[in-house]
């Protein structure tokens, strides 16, 4: 007799709801493992890029000659050389039927349409030399207009793509009115205008780099009768299918790998040129080929993320009851629609209404072409837009009515006791409790003893003001029911698969179509597995991101991997209880109906008889002795289609002290109480929170894409694109409340992009509520010292970032790249 | 991030450092802690044929009493000076400058001599050797010369080290007793300075006896703030006092614009953190 078997089923240790520490940190942190740069191969070639200096340039000539003749350069290709054989770039969701969508091309051989797009390959036989040869490939441009300020360029002053006539890509609107989800928001600002209140504000989404870890790397061995890439992406599923649909190669003749990834953030939701140009190489070539991109490689050319304008009207009641909301945003595509492109405002259309009770709302979003790095997806899409917008309006209107912002918020908020609603923007919310989270972040901040003290500082005129910021946010989560993205012209489905493979030692493979890039996938999905079979957590292996390993999946983005992905292995772990079972009443003589499963083991009820689900297994592997008519097998897949979107929510709250003497600023206490619904690994769920919430705070206050008058990335290296470390941050407070959620089994809600959704409007509210009573309603993200110190004295939210970066290296010698055009502002030009 | 190719060398004396310099010319880089050379290698905004190393030559390294000066050489590392007890009592305005300057692996890798060498207006050093009146000892093929810290910052990346010599140490005069703090504003912990102020003051009887102003980033060398040193002699350490005497600071300045603040800004900083700078040096 085992300890587990002494003990009534109820005393075993669940795992989750465990502290468990992440099973993949060794490999992750130690890099003893396979990262796709760590992949060599027999004869494996290397390549460098040769990218464009100019936003927007025709290509007159490419000399290839003396790249060439560089030590052990095995080929120099273009754009014309490669042809066909390089496909295209994808956009998988056009927003509109009429959707102006310019051919993507991974290396366009007649004109350029950013700085950083690639115009040659360079291919050696070491990544040394081909970087070397990179500086003598000779492309003589001839430079064009590029289309660069957003609202310029919707304005088409300048055309990013003069073929096409225009910049505006697509117009999507959704309507209340129209969809019968509520009321006219023009009715409800009409009269407001007479007899309420209306409020108008035009808020700037930075454009933002996503900055993973790990650069984007790609190896491709065409060598065998499958073609296998290595990609460090986030989506190996659908870079499989975007490669056969697009190259003409079978799928079946195609396995991708995702090996350990070093982060995303949505920076590698993304098919991209560089795998595109590396896939068409080793192809043509014959041989093995390795591409992997440096840092300035990374910023300039992987995708960006937000870049948007939004007006925003709010029409509300003199008591603060808003009675509409009406959202205009101009998104920048970039150069290119990108896989998800115009579609990221898009998943923010039906979260500018947040945890509110609107009777009237409608959004609108014209996405626009320019001649910068093209857009797509950045941990939130969309949502961090939407919270920002509307968050930043609820404190404005608590400004305008005179009363606390967290009372504004009461008056609107969907009261507990009215779950499931149904929201104005047509979703229905399974469950939340806004009042609960609110009451504990305000008990942890010490709000009201904050506010005492934001009073004192006032009244003694003390330079040092402080600020409180509120953020009470929601976001839909778990991307998504296949139904709705195919009302929403999304190019696939939103399911996920498992499997559940019972190995006759004991062990159990656990298959997953997500693909893990850091989050802990492997330890979160242990632990369910070993609840729900009984099963040791230590003897549950998490398999994912290689197509021929996981051959059916949908990967990881939009906080889906344990909503949708977990449950999924749910079900194929409850269905090899439910093979397991008769073979288990065949070996214990008993009934099926007898039967009862827990704590891992078949028992006969009423009975000392059981066996354990290993035990069964074991049986099943040898099938000596098995039931007729059933097979040797307990393993079991399960494919599973949310039925909603699930709805995290949470209250932050942000103290910030602003110096009006420097306008410096300094977080003095950050809190948060989110309600994410059961909890797997609360360990992971506070590294989720806690990175999301620097993520977000960053927006907040350090990170821009800055592009000068030509179209040249200013912000081109750590230096001038300002990410946060550690000594950048306080110790935040985080804490939970449970509202489980009703439409998957687990009761869970997606957790990875909360924090960076939340935060950002949070830390904003919190400067412009420091430096209200100085006139001030608005600062523009980031909320740089000059940006503050400028409002304080009268200059007004701040206008763009201008100027260079600060020359910290000097740039010398007749050698180098020095004779390449422009390459003293895009040094990644061969780099 | 690779660099083009080069040929390197590692000498063990400062003599065959300079004969290496002497035969190779312009096509040779020198190398110290590598903290700001690898970089500019790394993107391949210059491509040297040959790196000189002096991370060999042992008699580089080094913080030594030499009875009115204290004598740092130009190869120790910034973490070996931001501890050195010598430096702690003669010369504290360094101590403090190098407590925040870059991160801790920069403060182990990178060198005295070799941030002041390479002249970044935003370097945390300058100002500091120049308002504490250092004296930069540059070593050539016909022997040794001396440079007062008031000539040795020419302009942007530029020095009065001639292309045949080698920086290899720099005496700072004993500023004994002196209070001192370095005071830099920036947006993220291990950033340059947007702008920053190096003060070290003397007072006597509660008033300000003799004080010394530098700015870091103000224009394109480090400058002297002459006119706040003149105008705090005499007066009491006071808010009031220090703030009157710190609206000279921009005298003389030419800030760069840049992503991190307009020049106008960093004008009215330099009077902000030159006021918190000097106070917070005579409050010892």
């Amino acid at each position: 007799m085992t300890a587990t078997q002494e003990r009534p089923a109820d005393a075993v240790e669940k795992e989750i709801g465990r502290d468990r520490r992440r099973k993949e940190d060794q490999r992750l942190i130690t890099g003893r493992t396979r990262w796709t740069d760590n992949i060599t191969l027999p004869g494996m070639l290397h390549l460098a890029m040769v990218r464009s200096p100019f936003a927007h340039a025709k290509i007159v000539s490419i000399d290839t000659s003396a790249a060439k003749q560089s030590t052990n350069v095995v080929d120099v290709l273009t754009g014309a050389d490669l042809g066909e054989s390089l496909g295209v770039n994808i956009n998988a969701w056009p927003i509109t039927p009429d959707q102006v969508t310019p051919n993507h091309s991974p290396m366009p051989s007649d004109r350029v349409a950013f700085a950083g797009e690639i115009v040659a390959v360079v291919v050696a036989r070491t990544a040394a030399e081909a970087r070397d040869a990179a500086e003598l490939v000779d492309v003589e441009y001839d430079e064009l207009p590029a289309a660069l300020d957003l609202k310029r360029s919707a304005a088409d002053e300048v055309l990013a793509h003069p073929d096409l006539g225009t910049n505006k890509s697509a117009y999507w609107v959704f309507d209340s009115g129209e969809a019968g989800t509520g009321g006219s928001v023009e009715d409800a600002i009409a009269k407001a205008r007479t007899d309420g209140i209306v409020l108008e504000r035009e808020y700037r989404q930075q454009r933002l780099i996503p900055a993973f870890m790990e650069p984007r790397s790609t190896v491709v061995d065409p060598t065998g009768e499958q073609i296998t890439m290595w990609s460090a992406t986030q989506i190996p599923h659908i870079l499989r299918f975007a490669l056969a649909a697009t190259t003409g190669v079978p799928e079946s003749k195609i396995r991708v790998i995702a090996p350990d990834v070093g982060g995303g953030f949505g920076g590698k939701l993304q098919t991209t040129p560089e795998e595109w140009i590396t896939w068409a190489v080793a192809r043509r070539l014959g041989k093995p080929a390795k591409y992997t991109e440096t840092r300035s490689e990374s910023l300039m050319a992987g995708h960006h993320g937000r870049d948007q304008w939004q007006r925003l009207t709010l029409a509300a009641e003199k008591d603060g009851t808003v009675t509409g909301f009406k959202v205009d945003l101009l998104a920048d595509l970039g150069a290119y629609v990108s896989l998800v492109g115009g579609g990221v405002p898009v998943l923010g259309a039906f979260m500018f209404n947040s945890i509110y009770k609107f009777p009237a709302y409608r959004f609108a979003v014209q996405t626009v072409l320019t001649n910068k790095t093209w857009t797509d997806a950045y941990r939130g899409a969309g949502r961090p837009e939407a919270t920002y917008a509307i968050e930043r309006m609820m404190d404005e209107l608590a400004a305008e009515v005179g009363v606390d912002p967290l009372e504004i918020r009461e008056k609107n908020w969907i009261k507990h006791e009215e779950f499931p609603f149904t929201t104005v923007a047509g979703l229905e919310y399974d469950s939340g409790n806004y009042e609960a989270a609110t009451a504990r972040a305000k008990e942890m901040l010490g709000y009201d003893e904050l506010r005492a003290e934001q009073r004192r500082r006032r009244e003694s005129g003390d330079p040092v003001q402080l600020g409180i910021g509120v953020s009470t946010f929601t976001e839909m989560c778990g991307l998504a029911p296949s139904r709705v993205l195919g009302q929403l012209d999304y190019g696939a489905g939103g399911w996920e698969h498992a499997s559940v493979r019972m190995l006759a030692t004991g062990k159990v493979e656990v298959v997953t179509g997500t693909s893990a890039h850091g989050q802990g996938h492997e330890t979160a999905f242990s632990q369910i597995v070993a609840d729900r079979l009984g099963v040791a957590f230590e003897d549950v292996e998490v398999l994912h991101g290689d197509t021929q390993v996981a051959p059916k999946g949908m990967d990881t983005y939009g906080s889906r991997s344990l909503v949708v992905g977990g449950e999924a292995m749910v079900r194929a772990a409850d269905k090899v209880i439910e093979k397991a079972k008769p073979i288990a009443a065949h070996l214990l003589e008993a009934s099926v109906d007898d039967l009862e499963f827990s704590g891992g083991r078949f028992s006969v009820r009423g009975t000392d008889q059981g066996m354990a689900i290993g035990e069964v297994a074991l049986a099943t592997f040898a099938a000596h002795n098995l039931p007729d008519g059933v097979e040797a097998s307990l393993d079991s897949d399960a494919t599973f289609d949310p039925v909603a979107f699930n709805f995290p929510h949470g209250t932050h709250l942000c103290a910030m002290e602003v110096d009006t003497e420097t306008g410096a600023l300094k977080m003095r206490k950050y809190v948060c109480c989110d309600d994410i619904g059961n909890i797997i690994n609360p360990l992971i769920v506070s590294g989720q929170v806690h990175g999301g919430l620097v993520q977000g705070i960053a927006q907040a206050l350090w990170e821009e894409a800055v592009y000068d008058d030509s179209g040249t990335l200013v912000s081109g290296s750590f230096v001038d694109y300002l990410l946060p470390t550690a000594a950048d941050t306080i110790s935040f407070e985080i804490d939970h409340t449970t509202s489980p959620c009703t439409t998957n089994t687990l009761g869970t809600k997606g957790v990875g992009e909360a924090g960076t959704i939340a935060s950002t409007p949070a830390v904003v509210n919190a400067v412009v509520d420091a430096v209200r009573h100085l006139g001030i309603n608005d600062i523009q993200m980031p909320c740089t010292p000059e940006r503050v110190w400028r409002a304080i004295n009268g200059a007004g939210a701040g206008g763009s970032t201008e100027g260079a970066a600060m020359p910290h290296f000097e740039s010398g010698g007749a050698t180098g790249n020095q004779e390449q055009p422009g390459t003293s502002s895009t040094e990644g030009a061969g780099s | 991030m690779i660099p083009a190719a080069f040929d390197y060398v590692a000498p063990a004396s400062v003599e065959d450092a300079l004969a290496a310099l002497a035969e190779h010319g312009d096509d040779a880089k020198i190398i110290a802690g590598g903290q700001s050379l690898l970089p500019v290698l790394r993107m391949r905004l210059n491509a040297p044929e040959m790196i000189i190393d002096l991370g060999r030559i042992e008699s580089l390294r080094g913080v030594r009493d030499d009875g009115d000066a204290i004598v740092i050489g130009a190869m120790t590392p910034h973490a070996v000076v931001g501890s050195d007890p010598l430096v702690a009592e003669h010369a504290s305005l360094i101590t403090k400058a190098v407590e925040h300057l870059a991160d801790a692996q920069i403060r182990h890798r990178g060198t005295f001599g070799g941030a002041l060498a390479h002249a970044d207006p935003a370097g945390d050093l300058g100002a500091p050797a120049l308002v504490l009146g250092a004296e930069f000892v540059i070593q050539g093929a016909g022997g040794t010369r001396r440079v007062a810290a008031d000539d040795f910052f020419v302009d942007l990346f530029e020095t009065a080290i001639g292309e045949d010599e080698i920086l290899t140490e720099v005496r700072i005069p004993k500023h004994t007793g002196w209070g001192a703090h370095y005071e830099k504003f920036v947006r993220v912990a291990h950033q340059w300075p947007i702008v920053a102020v190096a003060a070290t003051v003397r007072v006597d009887g509660g008033a300000i006896a003799e004080a010394r102003v530098g700015l870091t980033n103000m224009g394109s060398t480090p400058l002297r703030a002459r006119g706040v040193e003149e105008a705090l002699v005499g007066q009491p350490a006071t808010e009031d006092a220090v703030r009157a005497a710190a609206a000279r600071s921009t005298e003389g300045t030419n800030p760069p614009s840049d992503l991190n603040g307009d020049a106008d800004y960093r004008r009215h900083l330099a009077t902000v953190v030159t006021r918190r700078a000097v106070l917070a040096a005579a409050g010892g």
